[in-house]
């Protein structure tokens, strides 16, 4: 599903920020992203995105090499993936259930289409009686429910969540946690960047970890890390 | 802001227009004129005797390269520009004294003899003025020159400004909704589907400037020929364009340009501002 093959990336000021990622996930798998603040975990991820380019190697992404993609098909390759953020990013004039057609919107959906997708992954993440609110009417965790909606509405097979229970408190966090999980179990692949020890040692999923741009430890069922490794 | 974007646009549409009629309008006195190209008309001193019209006349037939020779006495002139005149005819029946000249019209065989019969007749004795329309177009035709070329270095850099201010004014647009383009961006959308609604408030810079412009441009004409046309003619003999002839043309036109600068304006703010 996503594989990085020797890939380095190396910024215009000499900074290297990966050096000689190999890494595969399989369809459906959980992995936990970790590593210290600038190891690389959102470099990573903006590969994945396109919002960088890889200075070596080979991205692939549901069997296809998005290394060397021209410009305009970049759209189309973020189709495949949802991306869920620290900070929400929800749109403030729009309400719940706006916010996540927007997202079918923007890729052309029928009308029929999206009546009948929004509502029903709204009473996935339990947010069916909030439709009509705005964001700034909603609690965090709230918020963030909407974003992970706004992210599976497309059903893309690929989840991306950089930092999702940043923001939240640690019960919210777990909330959210379950739901990312639900989503996994419907098979979504789900790779999430994060600092939350607890979760991460709770979970026990695959875990990633990437320290000053290198993968130094790819553990299934691991734990967050020892002290020493990550500061 | 809108009103800025929309004022360039028209400003520039406008001296577009300005410079199009003054071509169009020397373009046309030039075709006109050119009809009596193979003409001269001599003008003959007052108080000439009979010996004098005879002497002038066997001169000029002598000449090579005339056709013919037609004598227009003041009185036949005068009946003449009565005719021209029409409804303002009654002006001239005031007249005391006719203050025009005899004339000959002098029918050349072929332009190229007329320079040099020209310059012959300024040396006749009794031949007060000559009119050709030679000289007259040379003028003309560096006047139109000027004009044009003046007219493009003007308008070319009235287009840039107004591209940039368009491209600012879009640009209040582009910052306010960045959260939004941001995540269409993140959620797929394509280039094409988030420039799309910048675009059109662009082209919409574009008509309402247009149509600003169509407007003053022709009321301004309509009200500038109906006052200004028929004492041209009576001074220079030339018409000016009629507005019904220039105005269809002079719309479309506006309506493009116009319509191509608040795109251009929209896309080159996208590019700037966003990397969209």
């Amino acid at each position: 599903m996503i594989e990085f093959q020797n890939v380095d990336k190396e910024y215009d000021n000499n900074v290297r920020a990966l050096v000689n990622i190999n890494l595969k996930i399989h369809k459906g798998e959980f992995v936990f992203l970790v590593g210290s603040s600038g190891a690389g975990k959102s470099t990573l991820i903006k590969l994945l995105l396109k919002e960088e380019e890889p200075t070596a190697g080979r991205i692939i992404l549901n069997n296809m090499d998005i290394t060397k993609v021209k410009n305009r098909r970049i759209p189309y390759i973020r189709r495949n993936i949802g991306v869920v953020f620290q900070d929400f990013r929800l749109l403030p004039n729009k309400t719940v259930y706006e916010n996540v057609a927007f997202a079918m919107e923007i890729i052309g959906a029928h009308p029929k289409e999206i009546r009948r997708k929004v509502p029903m992954v709204l009473s996935m993440v339990d947010l069916s009686r909030k439709a009509s609110s705005f964001p700034d009417q909603l609690s965090g965790g709230e918020r963030q429910r909407v974003s992970i909606a706004r992210a599976i509405v497309n059903s893309p097979p690929v989840l991306i969540a950089d930092e999702p229970t940043g923001n939240l408190d640690p019960d919210t966090a777990w909330e959210i946690m379950k739901v990312l999980s639900d989503i996994n179990g419907r098979g979504t692949t789900v790779l999430m960047a994060t600092h939350a020890k607890d979760i991460v040692n709770s979970m026990k999923k695959r875990v990633v970890e990437i320290h000053e741009g290198r993968l130094i430890r790819d553990e299934q069922k691991g734990g967050y890390g020892n002290e020493i490794t990550s500061f | 802001m809108g009103i800025a974007s929309v004022s360039s646009i028209s400003a520039v549409l406008l001296i577009l227009g300005v410079v199009l009629i003054l071509i169009l309008t020397i373009n046309n006195i030039v075709l006109e004129t050119k009809t009596k190209f193979d003409e001269i008309q001599i003008y003959l001193e007052d108080g000439l005797s009979n010996a004098d019209y005879d002497r002038i006349e066997n001169r000029i037939r002598d000449m090579e390269g005339v056709l013919s020779l037609v004598f227009i006495s003041k009185e036949q002139g005068l009946e003449i520009m009565k005719e021209g005149w029409e409804e303002e005819a009654y002006l001239l029946e005031g007249l005391e004294e006719n203050p025009l000249q005899d004339s000959y019209i002098i029918q050349l065989l072929d332009i190229k003899y007329a320079e040099e019969i020209v310059s012959n007749l300024r040396n006749i004795e009794g031949i007060e003025d000559v009119k050709y329309y030679q000289d007259v177009i040379d003028k003309l035709m560096l006047v139109a020159n000027y004009i044009r070329f003046g007219g493009i270095v003007i308008i070319g850099a009235l287009m840039l400004v107004s591209i940039f201010i368009i491209s600012n004014t879009i640009k209040v647009t582009v910052t306010a909704r960045r959260r939004e383009i941001n995540i269409m961006k993140y959620v797929g959308a394509t280039n094409g589907y988030i420039r799309g609604p910048f675009i059109i408030e662009g082209i919409l810079f574009g008509l309402i400037g247009a149509a600003v412009s169509i407007l003053i441009i022709k009321f301004g004409y309509e009200y500038f020929f109906k006052s200004v046309n028929d004492k041209l003619y009576l001074l220079f003999t030339v018409y000016l364009v009629p507005p019904t002839l220039l105005i269809k043309d002079i719309a479309i036109i506006f309506t493009a340009i116009g319509v191509g600068i608040g795109a251009l304006g929209s896309l080159v703010s996208l590019k700037r501002f966003l990397n969209v």
